[in-house]
């Protein structure tokens, strides 16, 4: 599957490149380790051979067209595409300074759900149809793709990208009857005390490396509060509280927004589920506003505008 | 939305509220300032989001 889509995406990039429909495509490149993919940007034909598709593109590039003013062809998976009609809606980027090179997407894979599978160090992996063969430490096994994929894979529902201008491939089966919230809805159901366990738990691990931030294409504020010294919003160093606050705000500041992409949780490299937060305001603005983000150009997002029915029974 | 959150994280309820008033109606200015503070007394003090002692440099 992957050499198909490898080979259409550098058809349609090199095409694009010669004919001078763009000036840059932005794609993926094989990475120096395995399971690494890294973006890539190429300006010309003959460079298209660099690109690659696999299971191992789990970034989201549209992470990288904030502000451009170039014309862009950018390979977009299903979540990318949306994180792309986010960005059009917050004038981040114009529709037609954009070619989108839809991918359908059958999701990528963890690469920690990979390692822990091995003791040692991955050498290779490759892939055929919904297996990967993976080779490390003398060893090789046969895995199938949907027990490794991104746990955002696992339940996700728009595999296609909503917006393109031509796709690599026929478009995929949507997943359906697939419960998205079901750790959210648990912890949910926790006392305040459990909660603040849970939470105070889940973060003990934070570095405050800003990865998160980093990875995340709805993060383009050219200062973040956390950055920000006057005033200071938040304590920078590595207090629970201010911990805490980090993750709460940013993940506020991606409500109605969040596309639950994963390129947080993946970029986190002491592996905290950050997604527990964005998801959270996921549910409620599908339940409070029956919002989904990302997936029409004509719609404002709910958090934008008013609307007289919008719920309001917690202002007294 | 901010309520669902903070109540996800373990604020408890009753101890965030939310009120529109005018500055013509002073009498419901009172009144919630009233059931604000009973209702936060009636939980005691936070303990949550509180730094126990400083840890960072204090500026002036």
């Amino acid at each position: 599957m992957s050499k198909e889509y490898t080979d259409r995406i550098r058809k349609i990039a090199a095409r694009l490149l010669k004919e001078g429909r763009v000036d840059m495509v932005m794609g993926f490149r094989r990475g120096t380790v395995p399971m690494m993919n890294e973006p890539c940007v190429i300006r010309r034909d003959t460079e298209a051979e660099m690109l690659v598709w696999d299971s191992h593109c789990g970034i989201n590039l549209a992470n990288y067209l904030t502000d451009r003013k170039e014309r862009i062809g950018i390979v977009a998976k299903g979540c990318d595409s949306r994180n792309i009609v986010t960005h059009i809606i917050e004038n981040k980027i114009k529709r037609d300074q954009l070619f989108i090179i839809g991918v359908p997407c059958k999701g990528m894979v963890d690469k920690r759900k990979i390692a822990a599978r091995f003791e040692a160090e991955i050498e290779k992996v490759s892939e055929a149809g919904d297996t990967l063969t993976v080779k490390g430490g003398g060893t090789e096994k046969t895995l199938a793709k949907a027990e490794v994929l991104q746990e955002n894979c696992r339940i996700c529902v728009h595999r296609n990208p909503v917006i393109h201008d031509e796709l690599a491939a026929e478009p995929v089966q949507e997943q359906t009857g697939v419960d998205r919230y079901e750790d959210i809805r648990n912890i949910e159901a926790m006392t305040p005390e459990a909660k603040r366990e849970y939470f105070t738990d889940l973060l003990s691990g934070c570095i405050r490396c800003y990865a998160c931030r980093n990875a995340c294409p709805l993060c383009y504020c050219p200062t973040c509060f956390v950055d920000e010294s006057r005033p200071q919003w938040v304590g920078k160093g590595q207090d629970p509280e201010d911990v805490e606050t980090f993750h709460f705000l940013r993940a506020y500041h991606c409500a109605g927004r969040c596309t639950d992409c994963g390129a947080c949780e993946r970029a986190c490299p002491v592996g905290i589920r950050v997604r527990l937060f964005t998801k959270k305001l996921e549910k409620d603005c599908l339940e409070l506003f029956d919002w989904e983000a990302g997936m029409s150009l004509d719609q404002r997002p709910p958090l934008d505008v008013y609307r007289p029915d919008d719920p309001n029974d917690f202002i007294k | 939305m901010f309520q669902n959150l903070m109540a996800y994280i373990g604020i408890e309820p009753g101890r965030l509220h939310f009120s529109w008033i005018s500055s013509a109606e002073s009498t419901k200015f009172v009144e919630v300032a009233h059931a604000v503070t009973e209702a936060v007394k009636a939980l005691g003090p936070n303990t949550h989001f509180v730094k126990k002692e400083i840890r960072v440099a204090h500026h002036v």
